[in-house]
């Protein structure tokens, strides 16, 4: 209970502090405009109704904390799942693309760390592409995949979904590499004394070595795959999703509404990470791991 | 019937030249030896005198580049294929994610045997290292001489006649390594295999061996070799009679030998 409180305080500290420090630049960054609005209608507020009205707009430059906190409210618990509005409904439409992305993503990264690890051509041809695959703005690359499959037809979610995976392999694969390669010599030479075969030590040694590896490269993988669904929903024109809020929020200046998109996104990300780390913790309990 | 058994390991002018960055080591260097079945030798000698390089091309873990070895009258690559040895590493080498039980099956699933014969072996050998009752533990869940006991069962379970040996009692503590010495007497005595012991306890050797074979490092090599003149059946306190210190007294001599032109 102790370790839990000491956890908690420190975070919390630092919330409190950031949503001040919120206040203050809302008040700050709105005020302009408010000062603008007072003078047209002729008004002389005091300090105090100022400062009321700077974080009362409907279309602030930067909302107040209780705005996002009201909005993000409504529109996740006071509506019907099933409205476009509902930040439910649009962050399942985004997750589901996540999801997608993401296995393809972890079963492509994992493909490719057991071909590097096997083939040594493979490893000197594949891992700078690899690398350079990861240089490339995923805003420059999104559209034209969007556009090229539904030229050959393929459109919906697994566009979407691609682009996640264009993001998710790559952690996936450079973290199997290192944890396919992770045992120790003399587990090597072990297998060696026995006359294994590659694949019963593929099986029997590099595998169970590299599980660890696999879900912490996994929960890096996730968030991305998150990234780029709420990116491929951008040039899409989508029409639901994390990222259809915020383009249509920034399109009609609903700061408000981007906001919060901004904290569902956040959410859905906190959330997909934790199942990732519950899942490796259950995991690594089934393999005998030392409960730490 | 020939009489006379076939050496386990035979080797002749065996040598063994490292290429590193610094030049070549001659990690071996004009190596005779013949061990004959059911004997205990152990290998003693400072680091760097080659006796666990030694041992690792008897295993086929390095490759002589001069000179010949046979392991039960093949090569070492065709001993090591036919699984005619058991190796125990001086880490005790256990899957931290396969129980004990699970670690002594490795070779045999390996080596495919059918479940019911691998469950029996791994009874009979957890019973022989006096492990029974821990199948389910996990490795970290055992002290240090609970887990080198393990990996000796590992060695044990496909029924190897050779089991070699590389300082598997080094990381532990005098009194455990006392107790590890005993079983290990005890289980020579009742399996009848071959071991061959590297070391660098003076003492262990002694104890243990029906033949030290005393080397020196720069360039590797035999410098001596000690038959033991003491009996197969030894009490702990055998180390405290006049013959047992006369004999460690030759080993002492031999090593001292092998360094006296460097310092």
């Amino acid at each position: 209970m102790d370790s839990f409180r000491d956890k908690l305080i420190p975070v919390i500290s630092i919330l409190a502090g950031v949503v001040v420090a919120w206040y203050v630049f809302a008040v700050i960054l709105n005020a302009p405009f408010q000062r603008d609005l007072d003078r047209r209608a002729g008004e002389t507020p005091d300090v105090v109704e100022f400062i009321g009205k700077t974080m009362a707009q409907p279309k602030p430059t930067l909302p107040a904390p209780h705005q996002v906190a009201v909005n993000f409210f409504e529109n996740t618990f006071l509506r019907k799942v099933t409205s476009n509005r509902s930040l439910v409904y649009n962050a399942w439409v985004t997750l589901s693309s996540t999801l997608l992305g993401f296995a393809f993503g972890t079963a492509l990264g994992i493909l490719i760390a057991v071909g590097i690890v096997h083939v040594a051509t493979l490893d000197r041809s594949l891992m700078p592409w690899i690398i350079a695959s990861q240089t490339i703005p995923i805003l420059a690359v999104a559209p034209m995949i969007i556009v090229v499959l539904a030229a050959i037809g393929v459109t919906g979610l697994i566009p979407k979904a691609l682009i996640s995976t264009y993001l998710s392999f790559f952690p996936v694969a450079v973290g199997m590499v290192k944890g396919l390669r992770s045992p120790e010599l003399t587990h090597l030479d072990l297998m060696h004394t026995y006359n294994a075969s590659p694949s019963q030590t593929f099986w029997k040694l590099r595998v169970p070595a590299s599980v660890p590896f696999l879900f912490t490269s996994m929960k890096v993988a996730v968030a991305a795959s998150l990234v780029g669904a709420i990116v491929g929903e951008l040039p899409t024109g989508a029409v639901a999703g994390i990222g259809a809020k915020l383009l249509a929020g920034a399109y009609y200046s609903q700061t408000i509404d981007i906001w919060s998109a901004l904290v569902a996104g956040s959410v859905v990300a906190a959330l997909l990470v934790m199942v990732v780390g519950i899942a490796g913790r259950l995991v690594d309990r089934a393999m005998g791991g030392r409960p730490a | 019937m020939t009489g006379q058994s076939p050496a386990v390991v035979s080797a002749s002018k065996l040598g063994l030249t490292f290429q590193t960055s610094d030049g070549p080591v001659q990690a071996l260097s004009n190596v005779d030896l013949t061990i004959g079945k059911g004997e205990f030798v152990s290998f003693i000698g400072p680091s760097g005198c080659g006796k666990t390089t030694l041992l690792r091309v008897i295993a086929d873990l390095e490759k002589p580049t001069s000179g010949s070895i046979s392991v039960n009258g093949i090569t070492p690559e065709q001993a090591r294929q036919s699984r005619a040895y058991g190796y125990v590493f001086q880490a005790a080498a256990l899957y931290p994610w396969r129980t004990i039980e699970r670690n002594v099956a490795l070779p045999l699933e390996i080596m495919g045997l059918s479940k019911t014969e691998q469950a029996a072996r791994i009874k009979r050998t957890l019973d022989l290292v006096n492990l029974s009752g821990f199948e389910q533990k996990y490795p970290w869940q055992l002290s240090g001489g609970m887990q080198q006991r393990a990996s000796i069962a590992r060695a044990l379970a496909f029924d190897a006649d050779l089991l070699l040996m590389d300082e598997p009692f080094g990381a532990l503590d005098e009194i455990v390594r006392d107790h590890l010495n005993e079983q290990l007497l005890e289980l020579w005595e009742r399996t009848n295999k071959t071991i061959c012991f590297v070391t660098h306890s003076i003492p262990e050797a002694v104890y243990l061996s029906t033949r030290i074979i005393v080397m020196s490092p720069r360039p590797g090599r035999v410098s001596d070799v000690i038959e033991s003149t003491l009996p197969k059946k030894r009490p702990l306190d055998i180390r405290e009679t006049p013959e047992f210190l006369a004999i460690a007294a030759r080993v002492r001599d031999g090593l001292r030998a092998g360094h006296s032109y460097e310092d």
